[in-house]
């Protein structure tokens, strides 16, 4: 095997598990939920087999996970945790604790559908009703970017100090084989240094978290995390281009794809993009001016550089396999709110298509940019199947 | 016992507790005896309080203020962490109201506790939700009144000291902050012990119980000599000893200096009082062995 080139055929679960490898955790505490279980469990197999030196905590729950990592954080270790659904769900008040507490974990949730009822399928409404928790939102196509992606956000989360989670879909990514190339731990060390924060729990510093604070400390808090959370961008960027000299692997905060002289764009995250990427390429081949953009990162959301892609798109169609009742798809009401006040902006379609995880083809979207290249779009996001 | 106090000032006055609390005290045996190489998680409760508001502390040490669930799950997360770094010296310690061990922490505790995780756990047991104003948790005793209980609270206390020690961690101890040498010389030993350690600390409390402001030592003892709460140490889930237990002193002296208990008519006091020697008998069995 060349150290280099070390091209194996995985999930994407494993894919991920690959990727955490090289950024040596130090702690890791883990709870089991499909279909993100493969994750932890190959973590499990590489420090039995010694591959990996890691303190394993078996919690009792996802909660208990979250709390751990953020105090194995605050003592100035790395940690990584995995998780999907309920599991996530059950986190929530600790993702707040996590950001609050500038804890740079880095977590992968596997989107599947929340109960009630129960199901295993793939869809977004798990970590986009996360998105105000004060973490960096990745979502990723396939095992490699979600390998690729965990190492950089490492590298984002540790520089800005605030946790972030990347994501790929149930069962579409996460338990489909692909060809993945793991990059040389040599080449991770030098992307990624060692984590040594200055501030941290050690009784040699005297440094106290988490006690009552006044109005006016907890004001700037906030605002100290807004501005942390707004560098984002830049740092992710660069963290990107960095990754792609290393690596020849970039996607961007967002990627445009056959953009060109679009007379519509269709907008998503995950794994839909594939889906998207088919439908463009067939459209284009009719001789429709179609193109997609890709929304790679969610949290901060990238409003710049969405406003400069579409400025001059007359249409747009985002297509959400996710749903918040009440206000539609999540990343419909993010594309409204980003092209807000845009001079003879894009005409927003909002397509609600796959929530629950139902099936999705290239040919069912290539119906729907017709759909919408000839009617006129509503405020509200429209069922699609 | 004859065991001397020796205490490194890691606690200090001007914290924020009720005047002549059992908490604060119990505290202060606690981290003075534990030393400032010690890193403490706390959750809600009067302990955060105490703690105080930042950026002021009343210990000299790191403490990490957690959720109220979370505080064995915290500790756990420190205590890997410090492994994992190779600091072999550094002692991690939780230090939990009944609210947040009985109740809504009890999950993480056990889990943590099954884990034989390396940390000590302090429960100051002040029998209720004392900073949210006197409600119930399940440590609260059988007929006490709290702001959740008026009518008397209808069972009895959990008894998690024998549940804490079915889960035959290393150490389990029970104490109290009217025989201040025995908590501190039970810090000591935990101190030297690796592994999961738990010691819950009856803290009477001014304002739940409704005691005088001088009361909370005498009420303390008196909850031993009745025989209410025993003080005993359990290793490895197997090895019980008896320090300082029942003298047969009647249950009502214990329960007069109390305004929670003020409801009582004498049937109800002879209820308690055969429910305490029917738990003390039982107990008192374990020592034998
Ligand atoms: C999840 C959650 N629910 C409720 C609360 C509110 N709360 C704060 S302190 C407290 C009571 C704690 O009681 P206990 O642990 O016995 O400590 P004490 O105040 O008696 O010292 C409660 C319910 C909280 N902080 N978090
Ligand atoms: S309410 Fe009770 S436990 Fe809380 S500070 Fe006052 S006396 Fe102490
Ligand atoms: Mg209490």
């Amino acid at each position: 095997m060349n150290e280099k080139n070390n091209r194996i055929l995985v999930n994407g679960n494993h894919a991920v598990a690959y990727g955490v490898k090289l950024a040596q955790p130090q702690v890791v505490p883990i709870y089991p939920i499909t279909p993100q279980t493969p994750i932890v469990e190959k973590i499990s197999e590489f420090q039995a087999a010694g591959e990996m030196v890691v303190e394993l905590v078996t919690a009792e729950s996802e909660h208990s996970a979250m709390a751990a990592c953020i105090t194995a954080s605050l003592t100035g270790a790395r940690v990584f945790t995995a998780t999907a659904s309920q599991g996530l769900m059950l986190m929530h008040e600790m993702l707040h604790y996590a950001s609050g507490a500038r804890a740079p974990i880095v977590m992968f949730n596997v989107n599947r559908t929340i109960g009630s009822p129960w199901g295993f399928w793939p869809d977004q409404t798990d970590s986009l009703a996360q998105r105000d928790t004060g973490w960096i939102h990745y979502y990723c196509e396939h095992g490699q970017e979600s390998l690729d992606t965990v190492l950089q956000a490492y590298r984002v989360a540790e520089k800005v100090m605030l946790p972030a989670m990347v994501m790929h879909e149930a069962f579409y990514v996460s338990h489909a084989l692909d060809i993945v190339e793991v990059p040389a731990q040599k080449d991770v060390d030098q992307y990624l240094p060692a984590f040594n924060p200055l501030h941290r729990l050690d009784p040699e510093i005297g440094e106290s978290w988490g006690n009552t604070v006044n109005q006016e400390m907890f004001y700037r808090h906030r605002r100290d995390l807004g501005l942390a959370m707004e560098s984002v961008i830049d740092v992710a960027q660069e963290a990107d281009t960095e990754w792609q000299e290393l690596t020849g692997r970039g996607y961007g905060i967002i990627e445009k794809y056959r953009c060109d002289d679009a007379e519509l764009v269709i907008v998503t995250m995950g794994s839909m993009v594939g889906t998207a990427r088919d439908a463009v390429d067939n459209l284009r081949m009719e001789g429709v001016p179609v193109g997609l953009l890709k929304v790679k990162l969610f949290r901060p959301f990238p409003t710049e550089a969405v406003r400069q892609a579409l400025m001059s798109v007359p249409k747009v169609m985002v297509l959400d396999r996710n749903f918040a009742p009440g206000t539609g798809g999540f990343l419909h009401q993010e594309l409204k709110a980003a092209l807000y006040g845009v001079d003879d902006g894009p005409g927003v379609h909002g397509y609600l298509t796959g929530v629950g995880g139902t099936n999705i083809s290239p040919n069912n979207i290539a119906a729907l940019v017709r759909e919408a290249m000839s009617t006129t779009p509503i405020a509200s996001s429209v069922w699609k199947g | 016992m004859g065991y001397q106090i020796n205490e490194e000032k890691v606690f200090n006055s001007g914290h924020a507790a009720c005047p002549g609390c059992s908490e604060a005290l119990a505290m202060r045996y606690i981290v003075n005896t534990l030393g400032p190489d010690t890193i403490g998680v706390v959750p809600p409760s009067c302990i955060a309080i105490i703690s105080g508001p930042q950026p002021l502390s009343s210990m000299r040490m790191p403490v990490y203020q957690t959720t109220l669930e979370a505080s064995a799950a915290s500790a756990t997360g420190i205590a890997r962490a410090l492994k994992a770094k190779g600091n072999d010296h550094t002692k991690v310690v939780a230090i939990a109201g009944d609210g947040g061990t009985y109740d809504i922490g009890f999950q993480s505790l056990s889990s943590a506790a099954e884990r034989n995780e390396d940390f000590i756990y302090i429960c100051l047991d002040n029998e209720g939700y004392m900073n949210t104003g006197a409600q119930k948790s399940s440590s609260t005793p059988y007929l006490a009144y709290t702001a959740s209980t008026p009518a008397g609270k209808p069972t009895p206390k959990k008894n998690l000291a024998e549940i804490m020690a079915a889960h035959r961690i290393p150490y389990m101890a029970t104490a109290t902050t009217g025989y201040p040498e025995d908590l501190a010389r039970k810090v000591a030993k935990a101190k030297g012990i690796r592994g999961l350690r738990f010691i819950v600390v009856l803290t009477p409390c001014l304002d739940g119980w409704g005691l005088a402001d001088n009361a909370g030592p005498k009420v303390s003892r008196l909850a031993v000599e009745t025989g209410v709460f025993p003080l005993y140490e359990v290793e490895n889930g197997e090895h019980y000893t008896l320090n300082y237990g029942s003298k047969g002193t009647p249950i009502n002296q214990y329960l007069s200096l109390q305004k929670r208990y003020r409801h009582l008519n004498q049937a109800q006091i002879e209820e308690i009082q055969i429910e305490v020697d029917n738990n003390w008998q039982r107990l008192h069995r374990k020592f034998s062995t």
